[in-house]
């Protein structure tokens, strides 16, 4: 039970942290990041159902879970490449072009 | 015998056609991906056939049946969805034919990234098939997760203009499946399954449930862009390459309302969800009204076009109104999804021939179509006549959409529905005609004896032409021709009752 608790309670975490980053910064790196946060979070719920009930692990979430992060790769790789062009085009890792900022902000 | 999967071969061979254009030129790319278009639309049409003379039929994927394996499931709904896709997504393939041939300036790439294009369109289309035909929820978040990334790789060839809005659309399709993934594992922890149809019977309304159904409907809501949710929809759409803008708007946006109405219908139909349909059927008020307004302060086509679906996409959420009466709820269900096909094949025809204007003309400002229209002859046709599907005027395949909707909200005493569908209708009058109105306005005054009088336009190749104008005749069609896809529709219903001898036409 208890087990269970602290996972759930750390995929809530995780999930609700993303989606907070996720709205709230403008680096682009910051808000991939914060997408693969909440992914992870889902993923960490994934794997405790597959300890639920007792006997042996169910194996099909950790199947989903690999397949995830496969997904969560590729999508992070073009992500990432996006980046670099708009950057490489723009000067700039935002989405809206604003005023220039200094470097500890635009973090 | 075995009978040979055709549900499979729906996905098989756009995504076989795909892997082969990947690692081909660009010219012999194009071949292939119009001999598996082809291929694709004899499978879907035999499908089409067998569900027609058969009924609703499950296929295991390679044998493994459902829950080790995934099941595809066919009946009329996905197959509508798939039809459309189909008769869609040949047109896009013809118009892109046109569109990649000759490659003069940036927008269209290089002939690498053409022979790519290729390859990125029919992977999304064997996944949109995979969405429509699954029934299996995470294969559906990964076939949602191919059509996302795709679609985003696509935007972004588009070039430098294109990128941020492709980066937006990216975090957004990707948020959208998380939480769409969140609400997949809140299931299979409650219940240990995955297969929709076996679902519907055995989910109680739990809290488990109905976090997992609220988490589903903000992240498909998300990706389908219903109001206030839409902000990423019109720079992605507007900004994409002509057939990807079509394909967008048309289709993908549609895979990802199904696979909410199939979770709203199949899944839980256990959850009392009377008040959450009320607050989408006023967003989908407030989408009509705001998507329409917004088309028309745009000074450009793309973006008027791409506003349009913002606000076409209302009309699927305010269907949710009626739908929660016991009186309403079948009439209103066939309604919406005979409303997603006829929009999308009006509004895929609509891209389509934005893309040829602005083809011929260079850019696709409303400034630089003033008195050009005598040579955009026919893109102008289909424009128009994809106009009468969006306005809903007779005979289109709008028309009868719009007349179920009203239907429905009749008999679920609703008129405040019924007068938003109609107005709707107007607002959509008012910015078709707009274009119209600047394809055939004089030139402005002092410059228009050289640039806008004689008006030369670049020639486009037939293709080009071609497309549009049958696309939009297809989606007139849809309403004189409506007995048949309703018929469809009807066999293996999931939700009500099949239309009233009064409504069938």
């Amino acid at each position: 039970m208890t087990t269970e608790m602290i996972y759930s309670a750390t995929s809530t975490g995780l999930i609700g942290l993303g989606f907070y980053a996720l709205l709230v910064r403008r680096h682009l790196i910051r808000r991939l990041m914060a997408i693969n946060i909440m992914g992870t979070g889902v993923f960490i719920l994934f794997v405790s159902l597959s300890a639920r009930g007792d006997g042996e692990l169910d194996p099909v979430p950790q199947a989903m879970v690999l397949t995830g992060i496969v997904v969560a790769v590729s999508a992070t790789a073009l992500g990432l490449v996006l980046i670099r062009r708009i950057h490489a085009v723009t000067g700039s890792t935002r989405l809206t072009p604003g005023a220039v900022v200094s470097d500890e902000d635009e973090l | 015998m075995i009978e040979f999967p055709w549900a499979s071969a729906a996905i098989v061979i756009p995504l076989a056609g795909a892997l082969l254009c990947g690692v081909m030129s660009a010219r012999l790319a194009a071949v292939v991906a119009s001999v598996s278009s082809a291929l694709t639309a004899m499978a879907v049409a035999v499908l089409c056939w067998r569900v027609w003379n058969v009924g609703a039929f499950v296929e295991s994927l390679g044998g493994w049946g459902a829950p080790l394996g995934i099941d595809l499931y066919a009946d009329g709904v996905a197959l509508l969805m798939v039809a459309m896709t189909t008769v869609v997504g040949v047109f896009i393939t013809v118009f892109s034919l046109g569109y990649f041939r000759d490659a003069p300036d940036s927008e269209r790439e290089n002939s690498h990234s053409r022979g790519l294009y290729w390859s990125l369109w029919l992977v999304v289309w064997a996944a949109m098939h995979g969405i429509f035909l699954s029934s299996d929820l995470f294969n559906i978040y990964v076939c949602m997760e191919v059509v996302g990334i795709g679609s985003v790789a696509l935007v972004a060839m588009a070039g430098s203009m294109a990128l941020r809005a492709a980066m937006r659309y990216l975090l957004i399709t990707l948020c959208g499946s998380l939480l769409y993934l969140l609400g997949v594992a809140l299931i299979y922890g409650g219940w240990g399954m995955l297969d929709m149809q076996a679902l519907g019977p055995v989910v109680e309304a739990t809290l488990a449930s109905e976090v997992a159904l609220a988490a589903m409907a903000l992240g498909l809501a998300l990706k389908t862009a219903l109001v206030p949710l839409h902000f990423w929809l019109p720079a992605a759409h507007a900004n994409a390459p002509a057939p990807v803008s079509a394909l967008l708007s048309a289709l993908v946006v549609k895979a990802s309302f199904y696979v909410l109405l199939r979770l709203w219908i199949d899944v839980f139909p256990a959850i009392d969800k009377a008040a959450a349909m009320m607050v989408l059927g006023v967003l989908g008020t407030v989408a009509i009204v705001w998507g329409s307004v917004q088309a028309l302060r745009q000074n450009r086509l793309k973006m008027l076009v791409a506003y349009s679906t913002v606000a076409q996409l209302g009309y699927l959420f305010v269907a949710f109104a009626p739908a929660s009466t016991v009186a309403g709820a079948g009439v209103a269900w066939h309604g919406v999804i005979y409303f997603a096909v006829a929009h999308g094949c009006a509004k895929g025809a609509m891209f389509l021939a934005a893309g040829a204007i602005a083809a011929a003309l260079g850019d696709d400002d409303f400034s630089s179509m003033r008195g050009r229209g005598r040579h955009l002859a026919v893109p102008l046709v289909a424009f128009a006549l994809a106009g009468i599907g969006l306005m809903g005027l007779p005979p289109s395949g709008g028309y009868t959409a719009k007349w179920l909707l009203l239907t429905a909200a009749a008999r679920a005493d609703q008129p405040v529905v019924a007068f938003v569908v109609t107005a709707g209708g107007l607002l959509a009058a008012l910015y078709v005609f707009k274009v119209l109105y600047y394809a055939f306005a004089r030139p402005v005054s002092g410059s228009g004896s050289d640039a806008g009088e004689t008006g030369e336009v670049q020639a486009i190749p037939t293709t080009m032409m071609v497309a549009p104008l049958m696309l939009a005749i297809v989606a007139v069609l849809l309403g004189v021709w409506s007995a048949p896809p309703l018929h469809l529709l009807d066999i293996g219903l999931p939700f009500g009752e099949a239309l009233g001898p009064g409504l069938k036409p």
